[in-house]
């Protein structure tokens, strides 16, 4: 797999991975600000499951039916959408595109609920590598903690429910987060992430990762 | 006192032996594996049913095979089912949804084919192949992958989707000139589809240009992949009765179990 500088699109990825709970969400709104305070063409995307993704995840918990290999090929038909919808085009067109998460979600996520991970990754190789990766690293209690504190019910695949790993929904995400974060750390080393330590302030970490694009990206480049 | 590894315990009629014994005739091999790692959890060895495969064009008399060959293997005495592709519950409404708008991009068009594929094989054709049925499908996934390959989605990306699914016993594929294809298909709708004339490849804004055009390179794809997947090409452009008793014969020779009907009674 190639990054799209690789590629030689014009526009550049960046992707934030991590934990729920990680920051995340913040972290990449604060790096659309910046970017858009110097009046370059950025997109922001966010990829939370689309209509059809829910519609469909919605159906086959209600019926049992959604298996590892469904469930991971349904969120793969809901990126192919998207990119090639949108990320595509929009690095076709020069922006640079900030992801939310990315195909490594979908490796650590598939990979812990049974699905050969070389299959996976085989899946989502028409997609391009971003040019950039920001892991948010923190140890699980923190995120958990973090997790607990806002949001009183979880959701069943959330939960990874289905899994049966437990039948207390709290105690059954706690071991697939655990267990998604062993994916995470393997995956660093693989794809060259860049680790930021979660646990700092906010100021901080966005302080880090900034220097961090300047030092990798011509940002003139991308001027609308 | 512990069992020596070289000394079996003596063997107690299970009731595997029993049906084993009874056998008139050991059935061919029909030891089931998957293409690439499968799906998670699912042991091939555990599936004893049979899966049959009838690939071939819109028009090209699967579903009147089917119809017959169900009929007759349950004549036979098997339990069978017939399986369709796109029929699946869990995204054929998106699906149907997604082709009446033509909005989706060909990956996207492809996981979701795939999607629905991986649900008919996880809850109908692997459950009916643990319980020893035979299962009938009305096309495979060779069907999905030769429309993706035409519409240029790499091959060995197909090949890793479809790594998780099972290699039938046997795959038929029937083959009809397409001067009969569009003959039968005029004669069933008096109208061509827009996606099995390949409207979307834009290939001629004339829909039966398109449509023989498609049709060729679809035909041409499938030879490509003959040799691969071990296809048995039969001639469609007999009978319905001459190819029937060609499909039958091959089954019952090479694949059907033994039947509880008695070797002499005639066939239906």
């Amino acid at each position: 797999m190639k990054t799209f500088a690789e590629l030689e699109y014009p526009g550049r990825m960046i992707a934030v991975e991590g934990l729920d709970g990680s920051g995340k969400t913040t972290q990449v709104h604060l790096l659309r600000r910046w970017l858009e305070g110097q009046g370059l063409k950025v997109f922001l995307s966010e990829w939370n499951s689309s209509l059809l993704v829910k519609n469909v995840t919605t159906k086959g918990r209600k019926s049992a039916l959604l298996t590892p290999t469904t469930f991971s090929l349904i969120h793969a038909t809901d990126f192919a959408d998207c990119y090639e919808r949108q990320l595509a085009p929009l690095l076709k067109a020069g922006y640079i595109v900030l992801c939310d998460r990315y195909i490594f979600t979908a490796f650590a996520r598939d990979t812990v609920r049974g699905c050969p991970a070389k299959w996976v990754r085989n899946l989502y190789n028409f997609a391009a590598l971003p040019d950039m990766t920001f892991f948010l690293k923190a140890p699980l209690h923190v995120t958990l903690k973090r997790v607990f504190d806002n949001r009183p019910k979880l959701n069943y695949f959330e939960a990874g429910m289905d899994m049966r790993l437990s039948t207390d929904s709290y105690e059954s995400f706690q071991i697939l987060q655990g267990r998604i974060l062993e994916e995470y750390l393997g995956l660093s080393g693989e794809f060259d992430f860049f680790s930021i330590d979660a646990r700092e302030p906010v100021e901080s970490q966005q302080a880090v990762i900034r220097d961090l694009i300047r030092a990798n990206l011509n940002l003139k480049d991308y001027r609308s | 006192m512990p069992n020596s590894p070289r000394k079996p315990a003596p063997r107690k009629p299970t009731n595997q032996n029993l049906e084993i014994i009874n056998r008139a005739a050991p059935p061919v091999s029909t030891r089931k594996e998957f293409y690439g790692p499968g799906i998670p959890g699912v042991d091939p060895k555990e599936l004893r049913g049979r899966l049959i495969v009838i690939e071939g064009a819109d028009g090209s008399g699967r579903s009147t095979q089917i119809g017959r060959l169900t009929k007759w293997l349950e004549t036979r005495g098997h339990a069978t089912i017939a399986v369709g592709i796109k029929r699946s519950s869990l995204v054929s409404e998106e699906l149907e949804e997604a082709k009446r708008g033509n909005i989706l991009g060909r990956t996207t068009m492809s996981l979701f084919y795939a999607t629905d594929f991986a649900d008919q094989l996880e809850n109908t054709i692997i459950p009916a192949l643990k319980a020893g049925f035979m299962v009938v499908a009305d096309r495979y996934i060779y069907t999905l992958m030769v429309r993706d390959l035409v519409r240029g989605v790499e091959e060995a990306w197909l090949d890793n989707v479809y790594g998780i699914a099972l290699k039938p016993d046997v795959v038929f594929y029937l083959k009809v000139s397409p001067e009969r294809l569009v003959m039968r298909n005029f004669s069933k709708h008096f109208a061509l589809d827009y996606w099995e004339s390949g409207m979307d490849l834009g290939l001629s804004r004339d829909m039966f240009d398109s449509f023989t055009r498609y049709q060729s390179l679809v035909t041409g794809q499938f030879k490509k992949l003959q040799k691969k997947f071990h296809f048995d090409m039969i001639d469609g452009n007999r009978s319905v009765n001459e190819v029937y008793e060609d499909l039958r014969e091959k089954i019952q020779r090479r694949i059907e179990p033994v039947t509880i009907t008695d070797a002499n009674s005639s066939p239906i």
